[in-house]
């Protein structure tokens, strides 16, 4: 019976699992905040107005080509084989050692930004264009624009597509397995390999998997409408006081 | 009289199309400058090339007899001296209205938050907002937009202040309240070039009137003398078919 097999891999690996799943939300986390971070950075540098002089012109448009290949080539390519060929070519063409959580978080991390950036890049094109000026004609630079006028609206408008990359990272941190990194599903498949047992143990796996994405997209929903602020606004009556 | 701006032989083309063919004219301190025209004669284009949000192709521009299209003039610093005003309002969504008038003060002009809310609290009772501080922009009506986006330009204390059809989207019954705001700064004293379709406006508050069509000046002069006595037959036809 598949339930007695359920409970009886449920009391006896439960340590195994909650740390795979630990692992798991710890990678996509880590991951998606990096990837964020780097598609931020990606977008204020992809939307800089090409400046007059022939160097600044030239360094922009190298930087910015740069980024078109990174993108292309992370965006174009599987994470799976992405693992494989960063984890091992470090190691057999570098001779470096790479520790294998840190080679997952660079995966994740340089994968979700590849994502990240072109969501970032549709952000900041969707914001009006007198957001821009507005902010020119005060006086702001570029970066003082996009910091303090252009991306809080960007960030707020692109959050229900970065909460989609986090869940399909949660997702599919699970084929980091193929480098042995500890996430759920390496877990599971060693808890199946010593009981001969596949259907319980993946079955547990899928359930935690759902619990995780489901959790965070209904944290996310909330962060939303904490960011949206309140509906109303009170008056001032006696503004002096200020 | 001090000249704040000078306007030589400005140009600006978009593509082969002539925006703006030979623009000379000044705006002096202390001077409101109203500058009227049929839509596509350029009004929009000129103010926005003395902002330098649009680059202009060919002449200078002199603030306070430096020309600002040198390649080594810092345009940032220039910026902040010109307070803009903008047909759209282009408020800044993400923050509320006080934050509005205190950001770019904070940030480019590096005050402190204290000073910096106390001079947006003093130009936001002059536009008679000051009971509105916590709201956001999409909270507000058109109308009262508009005197939030004229007391942010203001709290940087510029020397010029331009007013880019500061009225034309706004409904009707909102015109008067910020035409009556722009009517009280013109006497204060405060520099202000203003592209409009407010004739009667233009007429009771400005010092000087520019008259534009097909992207050059077709005729300047005070009010009296534009509207009662153009020498132009182009701004006659133009004048005839707006007051009626």
């Amino acid at each position: 019976m598949n339930f007695e097999w359920i409970v009886k891999v449920i009391t006896n690996y439960w340590p195994m699992f909650l740390r795979g799943a630990g692992m798991t939300l710890f990678i996509s986390l880590l991951g998606t905040i990096f990837g964020f971070i780097i598609g931020l950075i990606s977008g204020v540098i992809r939307s800089m107005p090409m400046p007059e002089s022939g160097i600044k012109k030239a360094i922009l448009k190298f930087v910015n080509i740069i980024l078109s290949i990174y993108v292309e080539v992370f965006r174009g390519t599987p994470m799976i084989v992405q693992a494989m060929v960063i984890y091992y070519g470090s190691a057999q063409v570098l001779n470096i050692n790479m520790n294998r959580l840190a080679a997952a978080l660079l995966i994740v991390s340089i994968n979700t930004g590849a994502y990240m950036a072109e969501i970032v890049r549709g952000g900041i094109v969707s914001i009006d264009k007198g957001q821009f000026e507005a902010a020119y004609a005060v006086g702001m630079n570029h970066i003082q624009t996009m910091t303090n006028v252009v991306l809080p609206q960007v960030i707020r408008n692109i959050l229900p597509a970065t909460g989609n990359e986090f869940v399909i990272n949660i997702k599919d941190t699970s084929v980091l397995n193929v480098i042995s990194v500890t996430e759920l599903f390496f877990q599971t498949k060693t808890v199946a390999g010593n009981n001969f047992r596949f259907f319980e143990p993946f079955f547990v796996a899928c359930v935690l998997y759902f619990i995780m994405t489901f959790t965070v997209t209904r944290i996310l929903r909330f962060v939303e409408r904490k960011l949206d602020g309140p509906e109303n606004f009170t008056m001032i009556y006696n503004p002096m006081q200020i | 009289m001090e000249r704040v701006l000078e306007i030589v032989h400005l140009k600006k083309s978009f593509g082969t199309h002539e925006v703006l063919k030979d623009i000379n004219f000044n705006v002096n301190k202390g001077e409101v400058v109203c500058i009227i025209g049929p839509s596509g004669s350029g009004k929009s284009t000129l103010l926005r090339c003395i902002n330098l949000l649009e680059k202009p192709s060919g002449g200078k521009i002199l603030y306070k007899g430096k020309n600002i299209l040198e390649e080594n003039h810092d345009i940032y610093a220039y910026r902040t001296k010109l307070g803009m005003v903008f047909q759209q309002f282009n408020l800044f969504n993400n923050h509320n209205v006080l934050s509005n008038c205190t950001v770019g003060q904070i940030k480019v002009l590096k005050r402190s938050k204290k000073e910096a809310e106390e001079v947006a609290m003093k130009y936001l009772r002059v536009v008679g907002m000051e009971q509105y501080i916590n709201a956001k922009p999409k909270q507000l009506s058109g109308g009262q937009k508009q005197r939030v986006a004229i007391a942010r330009a203001l709290s940087m204390e510029p020397d010029v202040m331009l007013f880019d059809e500061p009225t034309s989207a706004l409904d009707p019954e909102l015109v008067d309240e910020v035409l009556r705001v722009m009517k009280k700064l013109a006497q204060t004293g405060l520099t202000m070039l203003i592209v409009t379709h407010e004739m009667e406006f233009a007429k009771e508050v400005a010092d000087r009137i520019v008259f534009m069509d097909k992207g050059i000046i077709e005729e300047e002069g005070s009010p009296e003398e534009i509207f009662n006595n153009p020498k132009k037959e182009r701004t006659r036809d133009f004048l005839r078919r707006t007051l009626k």
